[in-house]
């Protein structure tokens, strides 16, 4: 193998698990590291900068930094990513004076900016303090979008949502709520300078079953705009029996704020087996501890409605398997089930309709409805419309939408100033050796043993008596210590320099998950089987370095390095350092 | 700096006979210089007993004092250990090892304890051929007191302060060979591949094993002038033979080259395949042994690998004639067997 350019950002940028996974790139062990320093209003920034809404994230995202966790690969959980976050959000001071200065003099390009939901003011956040003027139009009261219409108020309360969508909207936007555009060819004809559509994914999708035109849809409801009432009040409270139709969190949400309406009778049905939910397995968990029964493999069939009534809903028991395909057959057993219910609401995936943007204005549509999109640039067929979130590539999450919302935005600046979108810019990184004098380092090395810390709830009954009672009560300063304490600081990585190297095998010796090895050099695929533990985890890089004194490479694997630095420290001629890296992922800048 | 080592190990760790993973093998961190040859040894003897699936609980590892010394509280922490007086360790473990043979000896002893203050010590180990493995961590210069040219260390050979030696070294593979030692080896911190292999056929053999382990010392002798410094002795070093050492009953499936490769099959069955380098030398022999040691520092070089064994010696046990059991197994009646039985013994040399 040719010797790992660790030049290349993208090499340490891997080795950060987390930081990585991330949609975003949000930093994850330097906000960590700040959080266990007690400087949780500098970890919030740090959050802040690179995924815009920390509050809300830290109790919603989706999480996509836990799963890859190098913790979970040698321990047996993950380090509690996500609700650290909150922790940050939960006890910082005052930030206002640490967001950035808006410029009074604008720098003479106007946007138009559609929706406020996580793309739409993510393109706001980052091109407002280059002094970009914004019109902003939202066809509800509040911002948010999703976040505020379709997240329950016990996952996430209202506050949170306004404090951290004002951060945005304080910064001189010109707002415009209650105003749904209607027609993007008047829009377009107002001589904005780029358009940028952040309408998310609004409608849910329907089940036109028999007996569904006899409900007229009353009581056959769709779940994200039931949820979206119920958290404007305009719905206050359910019937008696409620089915929930669809294994998604969206159904998972639902099922809870029926609870917590007054049902009394809270079922949710699938398709499925539960085992092949798309829900979170922390919302599974969650609405089962409410006592919500799941019920599998049942197809839906019919709406009972009497005399404009809706008494019930019949199924189809079907057994479920995936064939040779890895398609999804659903085989009907021929028996049948009929639940009383006075409550429908559909969670079975939501679509997008742009019925409000013109066919004639160069922006192409796909046949499922959607417009043609660039996935690097966000920009559509017509090159001054952007897409971003849910309004781009159909319903994701929120942390992807603040993804795509920083990269509509560098887009929309590069194409404003003439350049060249298709090259991004770089991002900015550091490496800082973290030697504090000998065998002494400026992170926490030791690698503690402290299990995953559980975050506490309110008392269930106390939970469900209100939709608006947040559930989960996010760390104290105590449990947040120690929960941060358990990140391995994989961003603090092991540069190795081999002029510096005399193979005395110190660093092989020590290492606590032998991911060390001297051996003569291969290709990679016999390389990794050559190493002191053979290198199986494919989805994990090998560093290999320049040839040594011997003719021999240093190999290290990746995989499960514990970054405790210790084949620094007993490395005699510092070949081996703890560095620092700090991945800064690109965004739109001052030039 | 770290005391302590993180718990995890790579989940895949191969486990051994007796489902121990290497990690039972270990001992506490070393608190010897960074890059002490010294720890690569202690890697070896862990890798070696991991290896050969010894049970930690039936090894005794012996030591007198000094930098090679400390290292048995670095590795094997789960077997027994006994930390001498400066030189007296071949003593204690003759002692031990007449007590109870059933156990395996491991002495760790280093330049300052075997050859100068231990000499008197060691010659008599060796000349006893006490069944144990001696491993000299050999760095040429005394460590723990800041640096003073030690007994083995060689002529013209500078360390980090003070003027080149003038005095002349003591080899001790070849005073073990003249001692009659049943085992002798020289090898390198720095070369796991053959160190490894050695240590475990110095395990297999029955009888005095001696390793010489050339072992710098990064501290205070590891500098451009030193014939123990790690760029020297890779420079120098001419290994006469690799070795494979393969335990009883496993199939032999290491390449048998004719003529050049040599089966000595061990007391217990275990096979050393040894890979000749050096055509001319005889591992049985004690002559070509001493000659091929001249003939290579005759050269600048440092010879290394199995020099002599004699796979067939008697150990002390066997010459003495001593009970088949450990002490602690004989009852009061076998260790005490009354006046009667010493009145006989003794008129058997009247």
């Amino acid at each position: 193998m040719k010797p790992t350019d660790t030049k290349n950002p993208e090499y340490f940028h891997k080795v950060v698990d987390c930081q990585y996974a991330c949609p975003a790139h949000t930093p994850v062990p330097e906000y960590i590291r700040l959080i266990a320093a007690g400087k949780y209003s500098e970890a919030y920034m740090i959050n802040w900068e690179s995924n815009v809404f920390p509050g809300i994230l830290g109790r919603t995202c989706d999480r996509p930094c836990e799963p890859a966790c190098r913790r979970g690969r040698i321990d047996e959980k993950p380090v509690a990513i996500c609700r650290l976050k909150r922790v940050c959000a939960d006890m910082k001071d005052d930030i206002k004076s640490m967001l950035p200065k808006i410029p009074k003099n604008k720098n003479g390009f106007k946007l138009a900016i559609i929706g406020a939901g996580p793309s739409a003011l993510t393109v706001a956040r980052d091109l407002m303090p280059l002094g970009y003027e914004i019109d902003l139009f939202e066809a509800t009261s509040k911002a948010g979008g999703f976040m505020r219409q379709q997240i329950p108020s016990f996952r996430l309360p209202a506050e949170v949502i306004d404090e951290e969508t004002g951060y945005i909207l304080d910064m001189g936007v010109n707002a415009h709520f209650n105003t749904r555009i209607e027609s993007m060819k008047d829009l377009m004809a107002k001589g904005y300078d780029a358009v940028f559509v952040g309408t998310g994914a609004p409608t849910g999708r329907q089940l036109k079953l028999p007996g569904f035109e006899l409900d007229n849809g009353k009581n056959v409801q769709v779940g994200v705009e039931w949820l979206a009432q119920v958290a404007f009040e305009h719905v206050t409270e359910t019937p008696k029996d409620v089915i929930v139709i669809g294994g998604g969190n969206t159904a998972m949400d639902c099922c809870r704020t029926a609870l917590r309406l007054g049902a009394k009778n809270v079922k949710v049905l699938l398709r499925t087996p539960i085992s092949a939910m798309v829900a979170s397995p922390w919302e599974i968990e969650d609405t089962q501890a409410e006592g919500i029964p799941i019920l599998e493999n049942h197809s839906p069939l019919e709406y009972i409605v009497e005399d404009g009534q809706l008494k019930a809903m019949r199924f189809e028991l079907i057994e479920y398997s995936i064939d040779d395909e890895g398609r999804e057959v659903f085989a009907p057993t021929g028996k049948e089930e009929t639940i009383d219910c006075n409550l429908v609401l559909l969670a079975i995936g939501q679509a997008n309709a742009f019925p409000w943007i013109e066919r004639d204005l160069g922006i192409e549509f796909t046949k499922i409805g959607l417009a043609k999109v660039d996935d690097v640039t966000f920009q559509s067929t017509n090159p001054k419309v952007f897409f971003g979130g849910d309004a781009a590539f159909g319903p994701k999450n929120i942390i992807t939408a603040v993804a795509q919302g920083h990269q509509a935005a560098i887009s929309i600046d590069m194409f404003l100033k003439g350049e060249e979108l298709i090259e991004r810019p770089d991002p900015s990184t550091n490496l800082l050796s973290q030697k504090m004098g000998i065998h002494e380092w400026s992170y926490a090395s030791m690698v503690t043993e402290e299990k995953r810390h559980l975050v506490p709830h309110i008392d269930l009954d106390e939970a469900i008596n209100s939709h608006k009672t947040e559930v989960e009560l996010g760390f104290d300063a105590k449990t947040a210590l120690e929960e941060a304490e358990r990140c391995l600081n994989c961003d603090v990585e092991t540069v190795f320099t081999a002029d510096k190297c005399i193979e005395c095998d110190a660093c092989i010796d020590i290492c606590p998950v032998d991911c060390l090895t001297f051996t003569s050099n291969s290709e990679e695929a016999e390389l990794r089987r050559n190493l002191n533990v053979p290198a199986l985890n494919l989805g994990q890089p090998i560093f290999v370095s320049d040839h040594l004194k011997t003719g021999r490479v240093m190999v290290k694997d990746e995989d499960v390095c514990l970054h405790c630095g210790l084949c620094a420290e007993r490395c005699p001629t510092s070949a081996w350092d703890m560095q620092k890296f700090l991945y800064i992922a690109p965004k739109p800048v001052k030039r | 700096m770290s005391y302590k080592i993180p718990t995890f190990r790579h989940p895949n760790l191969p486990k051994n006979d007796l489902g121990y993973t290497s990690k039972d093998y270990e001992g506490a961190v070393s608190t010897l210089c960074a890059g002490c040859g010294h720890d690569s040894i202690s890697a070896a003897i862990i890798d070696a007993v991991f290896e050969m699936s010894i049970p930690p609980h039936r090894v005794a590892k012996l030591s007198g004092i000094g930098c090679s010394s400390k290292t048995p509280t670095y590795f094997l922490g789960n077997s027994h250990g006994f930390n001498s007086v400066h030189g007296r360790m071949p003593s204690v473990a003759t002692g031990a090892n007449m007590a109870n043979r059933d156990l395996l000896y491991i002495g760790v002893s280093g330049d300052g304890d075997t050859a100068s203050i231990g000499m008197g010590q060691f010659v008599h180990a060796v000349r006893r051929n006490v069944n144990m493995v001696y491993i000299c961590e050999n760095n040429g210069v005394y460590g723990l007191t800041k640096g003073q040219d030690s007994a083995t260390t060689d002529i013209g050979s500078t360390s980090k302060k003070g003027e080149p030696n003038a005095l002349e070294p003591i080899d001790l593979c070849s005073i073990a060979l003249q001692l009659g030692a049943t085992f002798v080896a020289n090898s390198f911190s720095g070369d796991k591949d053959q160190l490894v292999p050695i240590i475990q056929a110095a395990i297999a053999h029955k009888g005095f094993a001696f390793i010489n382990v050339i072992s710098p010392c990064v501290t205070f002798n590891n500098v451009p002038g030193s014939t123990k410094a790690y760029d020297y002795i890779r420079q120098h070093m001419a290994s006469t033979n690799t070795v494979d050492y393969v335990p009883f009953a496993e199939e032999i499936t290491a390449e048998f080259e004719e003529g050049t490769d040599e089966k000595v099959t061990m007391h217990d069955g275990s096979i050393i395949n040894l890979h000749k380098l050096e055509m001319k030398h005889d591992i049985h022999s004690r002559r070509s042994a001493l000659k091929l040691v001249q003939e290579y520092k005759a050269q600048d070089k440092v010879v290394t690998g199995i020099l002599f064994m004699d796979e067939h010696s008697q150990e002390i046990h066997e010459t003495m004639n001593t009970a088949k059991r450990p002490l602690r197994d004989l009852g009061t009646k076998e260790l005490c067997p009354g006046a009667a039985s010493l009145e006989e013994l003794n008129n058997l040399h009247r």
